[in-house]
């Protein structure tokens, strides 16, 4: 199973392709089977009277939660660039510009911001890397992430 | 499920660079790793089939990155307290962890400045297996409260 991935140029010249922008809506429920899924039980993310009387007003996600709306595009697209056998998650980089709060609607905009190749122990390994923002239904740039996955 | 509450108020002041930060361990099954891809719509069969994993090369089963990543952000926000923001939250998947492993997220301070009248704290942050390996390594830029 060494080296079989085919590398075309079609491949390295993805870079820059932006996809469709996707809209989640944000639920109470998300929010809490995110919490449940961490197992993370912090008061603010799930706990509404809790959360009335914090300086938030009301619940708030945790702000990694955000990494999740648009991953399942993500996940799909890497599929359609080549035939990996297996795809690793590298790198996370998030910035968190305002807390998330259930009923609000997140546009998830992803670009492929590069795509690398190097020969790896297991043949040739593929590093591509993706910047997503995230904006609310008010335009505002609410968080940015920049996921790096490798395939081979 | 009571519900813990949140941990007492962490002010700038209060920080001094080489602090370490409260530890978190965590323990993720794989249960906790199904219930992860059905949140993350991941469902790259690495994280919930052994046999598949195995086909392409893996010891078995291991734990995802992102989830890892989703510790961090359980590891900060526990520790800065309610006052405190995450601007900014980094990590490097390294090493695979797999199931049942205690897994330790452990930081501490490198630095701390004051910029635009915000306080900013920055901490390398690292996930421990149970072989002392750093098999995540990220970093996290926070705001905290002033007592000024």
């Amino acid at each position: 199973m060494v080296g079989n991935l085919l590398i075309t140029e079609e491949l390295m010249g993805k870079t820059g392709i932006e996809w469709d922008p996707r809209e989640y809506e944000v639920e109470r429920g998300m929010i809490k089977r995110f919490a449940q899924a961490i197992d993370d039980q912090n008061p603010l993310w799930q706990d509404e009277e809790y959360a009335h009387k914090s300086k938030y007003g009301s619940i708030i996600a945790p702000p990694t939660f955000i990494t999740i709306l648009g991953f399942d595009q993500l996940m799909e697209e890497i599929l359609t660039l080549a035939s990996f056998r297996t795809i690793l998650h590298g790198k996370t980089e998030l910035e968190c510009y305002q807390p998330i709060r259930p009923r609000e609607i997140i546009s998830v905009t992803t670009k492929i911001t590069d795509i690398r190749q190097r020969q790896g122990k297991v043949g040739k390994v593929v590093f591509i890397t993706f910047d997503t923002t995230y904006k609310n239904q008010r335009q505002e740039l609410v968080a940015k992430c920049q996921q790096m996955v490798i395939g081979y | 499920m009571k519900l813990t509450t949140m941990s007492k108020q962490l002010y700038y002041e209060d920080v001094a660079i080489g602090n370490q930060i409260s530890p978190l361990t965590k323990q993720p099954t794989t249960r906790q790793l199904v219930m992860w891809a059905g949140v993350s719509g991941d469902y790259n069969p690495i994280h919930y089939d052994k046999d598949f994993a195995q086909d392409r090369g893996l010891p078995g089963v291991v734990v995802q990155g992102q989830l890892l990543g989703c510790f961090m952000g359980q590891l900060m926000p526990d520790w800065i307290g309610e006052q405190g923001i995450l601007r900014k939250l980094s990590c490097r998947y390294k090493g695979m962890n797999f199931p049942s492993e205690a897994l330790i997220c452990k930081g501490k301070v490198n630095k701390k400045y004051v910029k635009d009248s915000q306080h900013y704290v920055e901490c390398s942050l690292w996930v421990e297996n149970p072989k002392g390996e750093k098999t995540v390594s990220g970093k996290a830029i926070v705001v905290l409260p002033s007592r000024d």
